[in-house]
This record gives C-alpha cells, sequence and structure tokens, in this order.
C-alpha cells in the first residue's frame, strides 16, 4: 500500500517537473528535398548528436525542432518559411541555412525578427554583416582558402600557383581567399581557370593541360564534392602531373568525407586544407564519430556539415543557458559573443566582432589505410584562423555604409 | 471554342442578333457573377488567416506570373519553355535598380520592369515567332539560359547565385512601408496589381485582337488565309505576356527583397507551365485555380513532412494527368454538365 503510494507519489512529481522543464523551440530551415537533401540529413544527425550525447547540458530545458524544408535555393521559399517560423511558430532561435541565397534572402527577416539565428552551413563570408542575429559555426569559403594559401606559401614552400574553380560563388570565394592568402605570404598565382559549372562534371582535360604548360608548383582546385572531385583526381592523374612536379591541392570541401570512399584510390595523395574530416584525432570527435557509427550504421560517417549543425546546436543550447531560457535576441547573440567550445573539430570561439567561428584549420593528404578505405591524415595545422575577408574588410566583406 | 467557360449550343443556320449563338458571342465578355469570387476569396483571406500573407503573397505573384503564360501558350498557343526569362527579367530590372540605389519607388520600378521584359519579349520574339512546335519550345528555352548565364557573368553588377541582398524598397505611396515579418501592405499591393493585370488581360482577350490570337492558335493557315498578320500578331502577344510576367518578376523582387539566378531558372519556367496546365489552359481562372492547388498543397504537405511532401504532389499531377486532360476547371466542367446541366435539361 505504502509502496504504491510513493511510486504514485515519485510519478506524480516526474510528471510535474517534465511539466516545468520550458520548452525551446528552434526553427531549423534546411533543404530537406533535392540535392541538398544529403547535407539536410547529414545537419538532422549532428543536431540530434548534440542533444543525445549532451543531455546533461540540456537541462532543465527541453529543445524541440521544428523542421522546415527550404527547398529550391531561390531564397524564396527559405523566406517564407523563416517567417512562419517566427510569427506562427513564436520559435526561440533559428538553425539550418545551407546554401547561401537562402540565408541571405532570410537576412532582413532575422533583424526585423530579432531571433537569435545560427548558420550551420552556408559560406559565403559577407552573410554575417546582414543581420545583427546571425552566428555562425559552419565556416566560410575564406577559412580554408585563405589559410591554404598560406600553408601554400610556408609550409609547401610554393613560389607559383594556378587556380581552377567551378565558376559558382563558393568557387569565386575559394580562388579570392586563396589568392589573398597565398600573395600575402610571397607566392603568387599565375593564372586562374575557370572550369565548368557545379552541375555537370565537365572534362577537365583542357583546364588541366593548360595549367601543366604554366609549369607552376601547385595546382589549387576547388569543386564541388563528389564526382567532379573523382573526375579532377583521375585528369590530374591522367596528365602525369605528379611526376611533373605540380601537387593538386584545394580546400577540405572536395574530399568531404561522405563522398571520399566513392573517389577511390585516384583521390590518395590529395592535400586539402579544411576544418574538419571524421578522422581528426582528438577525445571529443573519437566520442562523436564513434556515437554517430552505432546510431547510423558502421558505414556511415559524419563530415563537416554534420559538425557545423552539432556546434550550431551547442551554441543554441549555450545561449538557453546563458539566457536562462528566455531567449531575448540580443541577450542569447551576446552570451555567444567569445564563447568557447571544445568541438570534435577541435576548440572554437565565436570572434566578437563578426559573430563568425575562429577555428583550426588542418592540412591533410589522403591515404590509404590498413583497413583498405581512404583516411586523411593530418601534416599541419593552423591555430585559431579567422574570416579573413571580414577580418580585412575585402570586397563585398567591408561593412555596408 | 474550347476558351468558352459556357457551353455553346449549337450554331444557328441563319445568324442574327436574336439567335442562341449570336446572343453568347454578344454576352461572352460580360462579367458573370462567380467572377468576383476569387477576389472576395482574396479579400477575406487578409482577415482571417493574417499569419499567412508571406506565402499568400508568393502564391498572388505566381497567379500573374501564369496569366502571363496563360495569355501565349493558353491563347495565342506559343509553346514555350522559357517564360521566366521574362519574370527574371522583371526581377533584375527592380533588383538592380534598388540594390545600386538608382530608383526604388515601387510602382514606377515595376513599370520599367514591364518595359524591360517587353523589349526582350519583343527581340526575342522576332526571331523566335518565326518557327513552332519543338524547335520555338527549344529556342525560349534558349532564350532563358542565355540571360541566366548572362547574369551570372555580370557577376559584379547581379550578385550572381548570391543574388542581390537586402534591397531597399522605398513605401508604398511613401507611406506605406514594406515590413519582411508582417506582409500586408506586400499582400494587398500585389494583389491591387494582379487585378490591374487581370482587367487588361481579360479586355484583351475578348477583343478582336484577342480573337484573332485564338484563331491563330486553332488554325494558323486559315488565318492567313482571311488576311491576318499572324507573325505581327504573335509578336505583340508574346511582348504583352512577356511585359506581364515581367511585372509578376518585379513583384517577385519587391516582396523578397532579395533576387537572385533562380528567378531565370528552368525549375521556374517549368513550374509555372506545370501550374498553369493543372489549373486550365486558354480559360483565365486556370492560373488562379491550378497556382492555389499546386502552392497550397506543396505548402502545407511541406509543413507536416518536409522529407516527402514531393510523393503527395507528384500524385496530384499524375491523377490530373490521367483524370483531368483540360485542368482542374476542365474537370470541374465535366462534372457541373454531367450533375447539373443535364438534369436541369430532363
Amino acid at each position: 500500500m505504502s509502496k504504491r503510494l510513493i511510486a504514485a507519489v515519485a510519478a506524480l512529481s516526474i510528471s510535474g517537473s517534465a511539466a516545468l522543464a520550458q520548452e525551446i523551440k528552434v526553427g531549423v530551415v534546411l533543404p530537406y528535398t533535392g540535392i541538398g537533401a544529403e547535407f539536410a540529413r547529414q545537419m538532422d544527425r549532428g543536431m540530434e548528436l548534440y542533444l543525445k550525447l549532451n543531455a546533461d547540458q540540456v537541462k532543465p530545458y527541453t529543445i524541440t525542432l521544428i523542421k522546415r524544408d527550404s527547398k529550391a535555393p531561390s531564397g524564396a521559399e527559405a523566406k517564407v518559411a523563416v517567417q512562419e517560423l517566427l510569427t506562427q511558430d513564436k520559435v526561440d532561435a533559428l538553425a539550418g541555412w545551407v546554401y547561401s541565397p537562402d540565408a541571405i534572402a532570410s537576412a532582413p527577416l532575422i533583424t526585423a525578427g530579432k531571433k537569435l539565428a545560427v548558420i550551420m552551413n552556408a559560406g559565403t563570408a559577407f552573410i554575417t554583416n546582414l543581420a545583427p542575429d546571425f552566428v555562425r559555426t559552419s565556416f566560410s569559403m575564406w577559412h580554408a582558402g585563405y589559410a591554404l594559401g598560406v600553408a601554400s606559401a610556408k609550409t609547401l614552400h610554393a613560389k607559383t600557383a594556378v587556380v581552377a574553380y567551378s565558376d559558382f560563388p563558393p568557387g569565386k570565394d575559394s580562388l579570392d581567399a586563396f589568392k589573398a592568402g597565398f600573395e600575402a605570404n610571397g607566392g603568387k598565382v599565375i593564372d586562374a581557370i575557370p572550369a565548368g559549372g557545379p552541375g555537370a562534371v565537365p572534362d577537365f582535360t583542357p583546364f588541366f593541360q593548360r595549367a601543366k604548360d604554366e609549369k607552376p608548383d601547385v595546382l589549387f582546385v576547388f569543386v564541388p564534392a563528389g564526382d567532379h572531385a573523382v573526375a579532377v583526381a583521375k585528369t590530374y592523374g591522367a596528365l602525369g602531373m605528379r611526376a611533373a612536379g605540380i601537387k593538386l591541392i584545394g580546400p577540405g570541401d572536395i574530399t568531404q568525407d561522405i563522398k571520399l570512399q566513392a573517389m577511390g584510390d585516384a583521390a590518395i595523395g590529395l592535400i586539402t586544407m579544411h576544418h574538419y574530416n571524421a578522422d581528426l584525432d582528438n577525445p571529443q570527435n573519437k566520442r562523436f564519430v564513434a556515437a554517430w557509427r552505432k546510431d547510423y550504421g558502421a558505414d556511415s560517417t559524419p563530415d563537416f556539415t554534420a559538425v557545423g549543425a552539432y556546434d550550431g546546436m551547442a551554441a543554441i543550447v549555450h545561449a538557453v543557458q546563458a539566457t536562462k531560457g528566455k531567449m531575448d535576441g540580443d541577450a542569447a547573440v551576446k552570451s555567444l559573443l567569445g564563447w568557447k567550445f571544445d568541438s570534435p573539430q577541435g576548440p572554437i570561439t565565436i570572434d566578437p566582432e563578426t559573430r563568425d567561428i575562429v577555428m583550426n584549420e588542418y592540412l591533410a593528404e589522403v591515404v590509404k589505410g590498413p583497413d583498405g578505405k581512404l583516411h586523411q591524415k593530418v601534416i599541419g595545422q593552423i591555430d585559431r584562423v579567422k574570416d579573413e575577408c571580414k577580418a580585412q574588410a575585402i570586397g563585398p566583406c567591408a561593412p555596408k555604409k | 471554342m474550347s476558351t468558352e467557360a459556357v457551353p455553346l449550343p449549337p450554331v444557328a443556320a441563319t445568324p442574327g442578333l436574336d439567335q442562341p449563338a449570336a446572343r453568347v458571342l454578344m454576352w461572352r465578355h460580360h462579367l458573370r457573377w462567380w467572377e468576383a469570387l476569387p477576389w472576395l476569396a482574396a479579400v477575406a483571406f487578409y482577415f482571417i488567416f493574417p499569419d499567412y500573407l508571406g506565402f499568400a503573397t508568393a502564391l498572388l505573384v505566381t497567379i500573374l506570373f501564369a496569366l502571363s503564360l496563360d495569355l501565349a501558350l493558353g491563347y495565342a498557343g506559343i509553346i514555350t519553355l522559357g517564360h521566366a526569362a521574362f519574370f527574371g527579367a522583371g526581377a533584375y530590372t527592380v533588383g538592380l535598380l534598388a540594390f545600386h540605389g538608382i530608383w526604388t519607388e515601387p510602382i514606377t520600378s515595376l513599370a520599367l520592369a514591364a518595359l524591360a521584359a517587353a523589349v526582350i519579349g519583343f527581340a526575342s520574339g522576332v526571331v523566335l515567332l518565326r518557327t513552332q512546335g519543338l524547335t520555338l519550345l527549344m529556342l525560349t528555352l534558349c532564350t532563358m539560359a542565355l540571360l541566366q548565364e548572362a547574369a551570372n557573368m555580370a557577376h559584379d553588377y547581379t550578385g550572381g547565385f548570391d543574388g542581390l541582398p537586402s534591397l531597399d524598397i522605398a513605401p508604398l505611396f511613401g507611406f506605406f512601408e514594406f515590413n519582411p515579418l508582417y506582409a500586408d501592405t506586400q499582400y494587398l499591393y500585389t494583389l491591387a496589381i494582379l487585378l490591374v493585370c487581370f482587367i487588361f488581360i481579360r479586355t484583351l482577350v475578348y477583343s478582336p485582337f484577342g480573337q484573332s490570337l485564338t484563331g491563330i492558335r486553332e488554325n494558323p493557315l486559315r488565318m492567313h488565309a482571311v488576311g491576318a498578320p499572324v507573325r505581327r500578331r504573335l509578336i505583340i502577344c508574346y511582348t504583352i505576356s512577356g511585359a506581364i510576367a515581367g511585372v509578376a518578376g518585379g513583384l517577385w523582387a519587391q516582396t523578397n527583397a532579395y533576387v537572385n539566378l533562380s528567378a531565370l531558372d528552368l525549375d521556374r519556367a517549368a513550374t509555372v507551365l506545370i501550374i498553369l496546365i493543372l489549373g486550365g489552359y486558354g480559360r483565365l481562372y486556370g492560373a488562379f485555380v491550378g497556382a492555389a492547388a499546386y502552392l497550397a498543397l506543396e505548402h502545407f504537405l511541406a509543413r507536416i513532412y518536409p522529407t516527402a511532401w514531393q510523393l503527395g504532389l507528384g500524385l496530384l499531377l499524375v491523377i490530373v494527368a490521367l483524370y483531368a486532360r483540360n485542368g482542374l476547371l476542365g474537370l470541374g466542367e465535366v462534372l457541373w454538365q454531367r450533375y447539373f446541366v443535364r438534369r436541369a435539361a430532363t
């Protein structure tokens, strides 16, 4: 009898405390359909895994994700989703954005809505200038591009470089960033070759032959991960450019972890600069990757998009705790200025001036491991890399007057 | 005539004003009671669902865009898969003027958007409208692709794929601000522009000019034979249709405060074609029904199933393609005939 009573009281108190747990609503805007769906799935998993692995950090609050499809990257669809999340669902924070146009189009709404908005992927450098409530936990194209420019001159001792890039904003941003970093350290970009668009994979032979004839020390390539990157590696091998003494380098977008195994042996020897790969050797990443493989299958792997979402969720949880669940926009953003976090990618900070991420960049080479799979071996590291586009106020990154 | 919503009685042997056929011809352009319904619904929507005005504004813009396509495709029979060329031309006109701080007044911007789109419509029409069928289809597609690539290459001015951010649009009449969070002004403004454009298109298609377009669609050879200037009429129609699509694009840019390359995308051109065929082409109100059905289904399915909403939309399109060859309006008409007109006759 008394046992039953105790059980009833315990049940009551549990349900009572559950009711007390304040619900924090986070609107998630990601492309759940179309070619971006793969990113969205990785990022969903990144967010879920953070909440699962760090349940004690979230208490006493509960985080509810309200997911919306941003559809095609026209900006308009994402904007309707953001507007309804703010006015109908009355979310406490917003998160997501795979494509830069969607984040850029949402900026006036973020300014008007006055809620914390965490960019978890979109990489155009100047986005964070467009609204005071934007905080970015992913990257800008300048992080890896500029760092690789510096490393090419200092670590790889290159004097000349040729750049081949897919002709769309991430490609152009990468070119600008690499050039700025490389030439600031004594290198010289002798040619920049637009090599097709991001849609169909072009035949890279004519572009690479032109590069080979110019005999640079390094060939910097930016193309979308996957089929493009495979074709790049194969063309590089077929033209005998390694024997000609030209190193193939690029930002880590071209060796995205989920695409790496499909690239095959042609990718071996590729040198990239990026803030994350699944092979990074640190305790946080070991825990993250192990949990990922356990939950989503032994063959699945996190990648930089998943980590951007993981860190973004960590940022939101920090803001929730710091504002005691109030999530007033200004206070939430303020709590994240200078915020430090031990992420699977290593230590990260939010720059108090630009609200953009400051993180380590790793120079890595693709190698074949004893398990017969491709891995990325870290051969160099630059600590605390800022978005140099904003730091130096270059071009569109200069604050608009 | 297949464009007519009211069924035609058998043609009279001796024409005269008291004949039923003549009466139908005389009365066909007169307003019918149900034509007020979409507008009443639009006004009611404003009061009943104030939280959905952002979505509803996008819907109104799409209706206008579909109407412009109806004029070219449904009435004049110009088969085009590149109508987003004009939408994009209008959007970029408004976007470039506002972004570079040259001109931000909304209504005159729209007029300039229409003008820019009309110029492109006229220039491309003069060349393209010598062809027909699949050749024409491919050439319209090429025109759009060329414009999109031009916008991509002029990256320094247009922002390329990343677009023109945070456009500064002046308040309407110097007083009504475009609030990004609550789209009241945008909605009523778009509705007013849609009404003006609709009255213009409705008058046009029932005019002798509009009738000759229908004639050209049905039988170009005979229209040549009766001495109609077929190509000139087609070019004029294509130019007007382009101008209206330009207005739709301009509205899109103003209400979004953003333009990027997607304004000139094949995706946009194909979607508006699907919407028009879904609603029923060559009947004015097909654009309304098609856009409302397609976009509302897309919007609300995507809210419930963010990852799988395309399945539901695909099923609707398959069903319409199988059972409603003339679109939703055609289906409604058949049902009306079957259950009301016949019953009244017996």
